[in-house]
């Protein structure tokens, strides 16, 4: 399946929705999205919606990694949410659920 | 470049060929232009051979000379099109070259015999999905009881998987004689791994120490799925305990200590996700399937039962390969 990818932006908040496969292939397009969403001046926040998305391997997880370093340097609050049982399992076996906000409500 | 002798050459078999048009002829033509091919005589020095042989055969009328013009023209973007190509396919050459120079190296960051300790069978399956695996593995004796034990996977493969195994590899030797517990050694991993990969690179890492007098194992997990424990004795799997934060993620992870005792007949099953992200036509193995391949290889010794099992998982994934693979079986006889 292919990438599904949509931002949409309030002053300095950015909402990325993501969807479809997160791997070797689509990495770099997703990589490079948020990476300039983060580096950008001025963003405060990155919120990341995981909800539509099928498949994600190692490759999801290290753009997340740099992602989250990112913002922890700028101070920028970076969370993610709606992830499914298999990405939420990716997530607490690579210790990321102990570094980046997950939250568990709705999208805003 | 259009020697005089080619010129010659090319201008007989056109003459041959007009005074009788012959099978012979047509082979020598093909054979001609391979070696024009890998001589790198470009298609617009042909186009302006062949016309100056016409010259060289007879009266040639006008409007055909001026129809060169055009032709030329035209081949010089086939030439174009084929020096890149060239240069392409030496690049291509080159990247292979160094590709395998990378495969030989990194065969020998893994090691070349298992140990070999009385009571314990070990089997290893490790198969790269490309030609340069991500997948890392390696044991060191300690002493005449001990030996140490590390399976990781790198993200992405490749040359800077190469890379970065080889970076684990001389830390973990020099940190070997330094009297580490497994989660020392993961802490001091993840600085090492943290201060010098890419931010979007990590590690994941089981470490340990087996005792084959006590057949004790103790480990930590750094972001690693920490595989399966079989008791004989009840006849059942169970998934190895363990949590920690991926090499690389944050400079002060911490990891715990865990520790398994083997009895006779137990089997430990360690291993990188390629063995847990196996594809059964489109969906994935679920726990309880590759709990139910595992039970049907007991009973064989550890480096059968590794082969089997890869077997079994490649059948089921239609033998494509789609991640590095690594199962490391250790068995209390």
């Amino acid at each position: 399946m292919d990438l599904f990818l949509k931002t949409t932006s309030q002053d300095t908040e950015h909402r990325v929705v993501l969807g479809g496969d997160i791997d070797a292939h689509t990495g770099p397009e997703v990589k490079e999205t948020l990476m300039s969403l983060a580096n950008e001046p001025g963003t405060r926040r990155l919120l990341i919606d995981l909800e539509a998305v099928e498949y994600m391997d190692s490759t999801g997880i290290g753009i997340f990694i740099a992602v989250m370093k990112a913002c922890k340097q700028k101070e920028c609050a970076f969370e993610v949410q709606k992830l499914s049982p298999r990405v939420e399992r990716l997530f607490r076996i690579t210790g990321l659920y102990e570094h980046i906000a997950i939250r568990k409500g709705e999208s805003e | 470049m259009v020697t005089r002798s080619l010129e010659e050459e090319y201008v007989k078999l056109l003459r041959d060929y007009l005074n009788g048009p012959g099978e012979d002829q047509l082979y020598f033509a093909q054979q001609m232009g391979k070696w024009l091919l890998a001589h790198d005589v470009s298609p617009e020095e042909l186009t302006d051979m062949h016309g100056r042989a016409l010259e060289k055969l007879g009266e040639v009328p006008e409007f055909v000379r001026a129809s060169f013009s055009i032709l030329t023209e035209v081949m010089i973007e086939y030439g174009n099109e084929h020096r890149s190509v060239h240069s392409w396919r030496s690049r291509h050459q080159q990247m292979e070259a160094e590709l395998t120079v990378a495969q030989a190296m990194q065969k020998r960051l893994l090691p070349n015999q298992l140990p070999d300790y009385p009571g314990l069978e070990i089997g290893v399956v490790s198969i790269a999905a490309k030609q340069i695996s991500g997948d890392y593995y390696d044991f060191i004796c300690q002493d005449r009881e001990r030996f140490c034990l590390t399976v990781a996977d790198i993200t992405g493969n490749g040359i800077s998987a190469a890379m970065c195994m080889s970076m684990l590899k001389y830390a973990i030797d020099s940190l070997r004689e330094m009297p580490l517990g497994p989660d020392e050694m993961l802490r001091h991993l993840n600085r090492i791994v943290g201060r010098n990969i890419d931010p979007s690179m990590f590690v994941t890492m089981l470490y340990g120490s087996y005792d084959t007098h006590q057949h004790c194992f103790r480990y930590a997990v750094a972001g690693h799925e920490p595989g399966f424990l079989y008791r004989a004795a009840e006849g059942v799997f169970y998934d190895l305990a363990g949590q920690g934060s991926v090499l690389g993620l944050c400079p002060n992870s911490e990891y715990e200590v865990q520790e398994v005792r083997l009895e006779a007949g137990d089997i430990l099953i360690l291993l990188t996700d390629g063995v847990t992200e196996c594809k059964k036509n489109r969906y994935y193995l679920q726990r309880d399937e590759l709990v139910l391949q595992m039970q049907a290889e007991l009973g064989v010794h550890a480096q059968k039962m590794a082969n089997a099992l890869y077997n079994r998982l490649l059948a089921l994934s239609q033998f494509e390969l789609l991640d590095d693979y690594t199962m490391i079986v250790l068995r209390r006889t």
